[in-house]
């Protein structure tokens, strides 16, 4: 496993929003996280990118314990993480929140060479190089987070509800890139509301809910299931 | 007055006002940077004063050349009370913003002390610098070469922070950090460094600003004091945070200064600044280029 997440705890005070919780993903796989809101989705993809620091448990990735190690130091592992708001530099334009996005590369002659694969997957970020980052429309500040993610050359790439607040079309757009970028073999662990959508391009899932694991299996074999069926399409 | 005479007022009140922007940019690029307002920056002013003096001192070379050695040390030292005293005082789990006020604070009552102790309360004077008692003649206005000389050495360092702030990825970790400091280790950026290395570069400004006022002004220990108030003016009129509004307000502070001085006696020099001061608070607290 690229990534194991081994009985991991995290709490707010004295509310646990992930409990107990083990999940692996594979290198090349994509992975997806489903649940309802408050299930601790995010706070999973937190915990792991070190935006929180767990109570309980160990987070594994590629052989090394992160689950101690400063933010900024997991991502130089080849860990990117797009929260569920962005975070982008607002003020900066796309071209230099994308050149921050090598940060970790700026030493080397060829830093800015995903570029290309990023204006491959997103051609309007090209047509909005000088625009500042606020000025973008929400599913285009999507497609920043996620290029400014990919310009650090993850393995594996976290990405938590890109398809939240944006257009439909867009939204369509956002999952077949995530295919993409799995095909370029960066491994992609997906945390998604949507769960048909997701699962549609996902290997294997793990629904969350209250803070535990309740189910997990291939894809296939989720979007089959009969009680997801009835909780989250109401069949 | 003759037009000549305010125009050599005028002018006088422009390179003073170079000077006050160079002294102010490093104390709103911090608060700009992390919220922190240093409170000990008319101390670093000193020290940096003290600095030129005392290796001119003991070397017998002219302070001109001596100045990068001050604004490396000033850098060194900034770093330095970023990573040994701000970086704790910013961890305070309650009322974080009275315990980096207290910690700078006492840092500045603390270098004062000392300076009062170890170098004594007299006043000391550079008298070897080759720039010493000349005039530059500008289109009939006689200047004093020092001063002249520090209003082109501001104007220069604005124009490399220029460069620093948007051709270097250094410059874009700094902007990025101070939008989102939070968000900065998401493209693996290390914001304590980008901090400490902030804090140097702050404290090197104001320690080129110390390099070049102690070749035409007196040193002693509270030199700092006054010219860090004025540099609170100018950093509020800039609008906190705004390192060329700071240059803009540096500019605008020392007009008004030598503007007062043609219709008040110069003892009350201060008090046009003071008054553009009240001013501002009153109709436009965010400054001139601010963002508050």
């Amino acid at each position: 496993m690229l990534l194991e997440v081994d009985h991991l705890t995290t709490a707010y005070g004295g509310l646990v929003a992930v409990a107990d919780v083990s999940i692996g993903v594979a290198e090349g796989e994509i992975v997806v996280v489903a649940g309802a809101n408050g299930a601790g989705k995010s706070t999973l993809l937190k915990s792991i990118s070190g935006l929180e620091r767990p109570r309980g448990g160990t987070i594994t990735f590629a052989g090394e314990r992160i689950d101690r190690l400063a933010g900024h130091l997991i991502t130089s592992r080849g860990l990117a993480y797009v929260p569920e708001n962005k975070r982008l530099f607002p003020r900066l334009t796309v071209r230099d929140n994308l050149r921050l996005g090598s940060w970790l590369h700026r030493r080397e002659p060829d830093r800015e060479a995903p570029l290309e694969t990023v204006f491959r997957l997103f051609p309007r970020l090209a047509e909005r190089l000088d625009q500042r980052a606020a000025t973008l429309s929400g599913g285009e500040q999507q497609m920043l987070a996620i290029g400014r993610a990919l310009m650090s050359r993850p393995r594996l790439l976290m990405l938590d509800e890109p398809s939240q607040g944006i257009m439909p079309k867009l939204v369509d757009e956002i999952f077949a890139a995530v295919k993409v970028i799995r095909d370029s073999g960066v491994t992609v662990l997906l945390v998604e509301q949507r769960l048909m959508e997701s699962l549609e391009i996902a290997d294997r899932a793990y629904v969350l809910q209250t803070g535990r694991v309740v189910l997990d299996g291939p894809a296939r074999q989720i979007m089959d299931d009969p009680e997801v069926r009835r909780v989250y399409l109401g069949m | 007055m003759t037009a000549q005479g305010i125009f050599q007022v005028l002018a006088s009140g422009l390179l003073m006002g170079l000077i006050y922007a160079l002294i102010a940019v490093g104390l709103s690029l911090i608060f700009g940077l992390m919220d922190v307002v240093n409170f000990a920056h008319g101390e670093m002013l000193m020290l940096a004063m003290y600095a030129a003096f005392g290796l001119w001192a003991i070397s017998g070379i002219d302070p001109v050349l001596l100045m990068p050695l001050v604004v490396a040390a000033m850098a060194i030292f900034g770093a330095l009370v970023y990573l040994g005293i701000v970086r704790y005082a910013m961890r305070a789990k309650s009322n974080a913003g009275m315990v980096q006020i207290f910690a700078t604070f006492g840092l500045a009552v603390l270098i004062q002390g000392l300076a009062q102790f170890l170098f004594s309360p007299d006043y000391r004077s550079i008298n070897g610098s080759f720039l010493a008692g000349k005039t530059v003649n500008l289109l009939g206005v006689f200047l004093p070469a020092p001063q002249v000389f520090g209003g082109v050495v501001s104007l220069a360092a604005f124009a490399g922070l220029w460069l620093l702030m948007t051709r270097t990825d250094f410059g874009k970790a700094l902007e990025a950090t101070r939008e989102d400091q939070g968000a900065v280790a998401l493209v693996g950026i290390d914001r304590n460094k980008i901090f400490a290395l902030g804090w140097a570069l702050g404290a090197g400004l104001v320690g080129l600003a110390g390099a070049v006022m102690a070749i035409f002004y007196y040193v002693h220990p509270q030199v700092g004091s006054g010219f860090a108030l004025v540099a609170y003016v100018t950093v509020a009129l800039g609008g906190f945070g705004s390192v060329f509004g700071a240059l803009a307000a540096g500019l605008i502070v020392g007009l008004v200064e030598a503007a007062t001085t043609l219709v008040l006696p110069s003892a009350m020099k201060s008090m046009g600044v003071y008054v553009l001061y009240l001013g501002v608070v009153f109709f436009r607290p965010s400054g001139l280029f601010g963002r508050l």
